[in-house]
């Protein structure tokens, strides 16, 4: 070094990694293997991305050019009915299946983490749903709360009552379609929770019975704080994925009935691909985007304490 | 401070009780579609239902198998599942080997830029990805299907995990082996990869899952039927007036086979996995 004192600074700098051969080797070897996904992220998800959102600011029909109209798609949002319900809906979906996916996934993993004789049966019963297609899943449940013939209501009528026309009611629609994305995911939370409290060192607990601690306070002082990260990133995880459902609502109402199921994408996936107003439809992508935005930054800020090791 | 015994006895049984009635409804539906993928179409709806039907209609199978072209549907979803599998597991886990372990120039944005796009909603990019495809003449073809996934969301979540299981490995591996003059596609090749097995097993079986079950795409991308995935096409089966229900069941039966034998075999490694690359903190 002392013999470079009259180069510039910037230059020494700069001359640092050519002069070490394995430096030089090293840029080159790192570019050329994250080169392959890198091409395909700019290619596949930035660049639609930035297109998405000049899409957003045209009035872009099916057939002809597409022109320039600013913010008038996202002034026109606010005075679109069906967005507001549609927005309504989404919120609905999530604070119904959110808690519950939660709490049941937590409260399975609580039986489950105990090493009980043929407790792997349960877990796998409870884990299948999740290897199932949404699409078989959300078709047999279909079939369950049929009107007539479902095997619900069947079972209804041995008690002597009538079932309700569960996916035709305004009023239970959404709930029915709630419940059963709750049982489809269920378990993927729950294997998620195993393994959290599996973490949690046993001798905690033997002290605290020790110091006469029931089963309450053992969970709320050391289960719960213990994996608190863990209840906290499967909520935020659990809410993003719960703002994008598309798949049970297409096959199990079709938005309907009267508009009651109709969520975010389902109104985005309709503007895009069935009326083809793709600038309205990215104006509503964006809006998506932006809500998912919040909760991810929520999560961004947690990520330490979770899935990644930082170097 | 042995509790009680009478009172564990109970609480193990109701902790049984409890787990069987969750599992019970969790295996209705399965029981449900096995049953009447098996029955008569005239006694689908008999009551009280025949949980094992007699006779049993295998004809019901054979009928979805002739009657329809379920072989393409079957053969799209698996080499579109293989391809998008084999296509992530190589290029996420080169990517996931140079971010845990080369230092190159700008390493920390370009890694910091994919992982803050993790977050974009599939459904803002199919807009202008639509287009895209469009104009290329990709519209009704397994293209975007293939490589849409490898370089998307699910690509970058790929490079995370391999990303993460480097960097556990002990750098005196590698170091010994550069020494000796191997050189980097070496060292990843014949001394990294193999050691990630588990970490490919999880990112293989969270793949495959994800493309042989995904419906957003296949409903954008594809028109004909020749040309479906199973899920769009059992989709389909439902909105024909009349649906023949036996028939949609047998359907459904064959899409999830493959899944449930793949599952149980590889069921251990796989809660494993999903709690290694979620949990380790």
């Amino acid at each position: 070094m002392e013999s470079n004192l009259n180069v510039p600074a910037s230059a020494q700098r700069k001359a640092k990694p050519t002069r070490n051969p394995l430096g030089r080797e090293a840029n080159v070897a790192g570019w050329l293997f994250v080169s392959p996904m890198v091409l395909g992220f700019l290619a596949l998800l930035l660049g639609p991305l930035l297109l998405a959102f000049y899409m957003s600011m045209t009035d872009w029909p099916l057939l002809g050019e597409p022109t320039f109209v600013g913010l008038e798609n996202y002034q026109a949002l606010f005075h679109d009915e069906e967005f507001w319900t549609v927005v309504g809906n989404t919120f609905t979906f999530a604070a119904g299946l959110v808690p519950m996916n939660i709490v049941l996934a937590l409260g399975l993993a609580l039986l489950l983490a105990r090493k009980l004789p043929g407790i792997g049966i349960f877990r796998t019963a409870i884990f299948v749903p999740v290897m199932t297609s949404l699409i078989v899943w959300a078709i047999v449940w279909k079939y369950l709360f049929a009107t007539d013939t479902g095997f619900i209501n069947q079972i209804l009528q041995l008690f002597g009552i009538t079932g309700p026309a569960w996916l035709y009611n305004t009023k239970l629609a959404m709930p029915v379609v709630i419940v059963t994305s709750v049982l489809k995911n269920v378990g993927l939370n729950m294997v998620l929770f195993i393994a959290a409290l599996q973490q949690v060192p046993a001798h905690l607990y033997e002290a605290a019975r020790i110091d006469g601690a029931g089963r309450a306070r053992q969970f709320f002082r050391i289960t719960v704080p213990l994996i608190s990260p863990t209840i906290f990133l499967t909520t935020l995880l659990t809410i993003i994925g719960s703002l994008k459902v598309f798949g049970q609502i297409y096959v199990m109402t079709q938005g309907g009935p009267d508009g009651s199921t109709k969520v975010l994408v389902y109104y985005i996936w309709e503007k895009a691909f069935k009326n083809f107003e793709f600038g309205y439809a990215s104006a509503l992508a964006f809006v998506l985007f932006f809500i998912i935005f919040v909760f991810t930054l929520l999560q961004w800020q947690y990520r330490k304490r979770w899935v990644f090791h930082e170097e | 401070m042995k509790s009680n015994r009478p009172g564990k006895i109970i609480g193990i049984s109701l902790n049984y009780i409890v787990l069987s009635v969750v599992s019970l409804v969790m295996l209705v539906p399965f029981l449900w579609m096995l049953s009447t993928s098996l029955k008569e179409p005239a006694k689908i709806f008999v009551f009280p239902p025949e949980l094992i039907p007699w006779p049993i209609r295998l004809e019901n199978y054979t009928e979805v198998l002739s009657g329809t072209p379920f072989h393409l549907f079957y053969w799209n979803s698996l080499y579109i599942a293989v391809l998008v599998t084999v296509g992530t597991v190589f290029f996420a886990s080169i990517a996931g080997y140079a971010f845990a372990r080369i230092p190159f120039k700008g390493k920390n944005l370009v890694f910091l830029v994919l992982l803050s796009t993790m977050m974009i909603p599939n459904e803002v990019t199919s807009i202008p990805m639509f287009l895209f495809m469009r104009a290329l003449g990709f519209i009704n073809t397994h293209v975007p299907l293939i490589v849409l996934p490898i370089f998307g969301a699910g690509g970058i979540f790929g490079v995370f995990v391999m990303r993460q299981f480097f960097l556990g490995i002990p750098k005196e591996l590698e170091e010994a082996a550069m020494i000796d003059g191997c050189s980097r596609w070496r060292i990843y090749w014949s001394i990294m990869l193999p050691l990630a097995k588990p970490a490919i097993a999880t990112l293989t079986i969270f793949t495959f899952l994800t493309s042989w079950n995904d419906f957003y795409d296949p409903l954008i991308f594809l028109n004909d039927r020749e040309l479906m995935t199973l899920p769009l096409a059992l989709s389909l089966f439902t909105d024909e007036a009349g649906t023949a229900w036996h028939h949609l069941m047998s359907a459904s039966v064959m899409a999830t086979l493959p899944l449930l034998i793949v599952f149980f075999f590889a069921q251990k490694q796989f809660i494993e996995g999903v709690s290694m690359t979620g949990m380790k903190d």
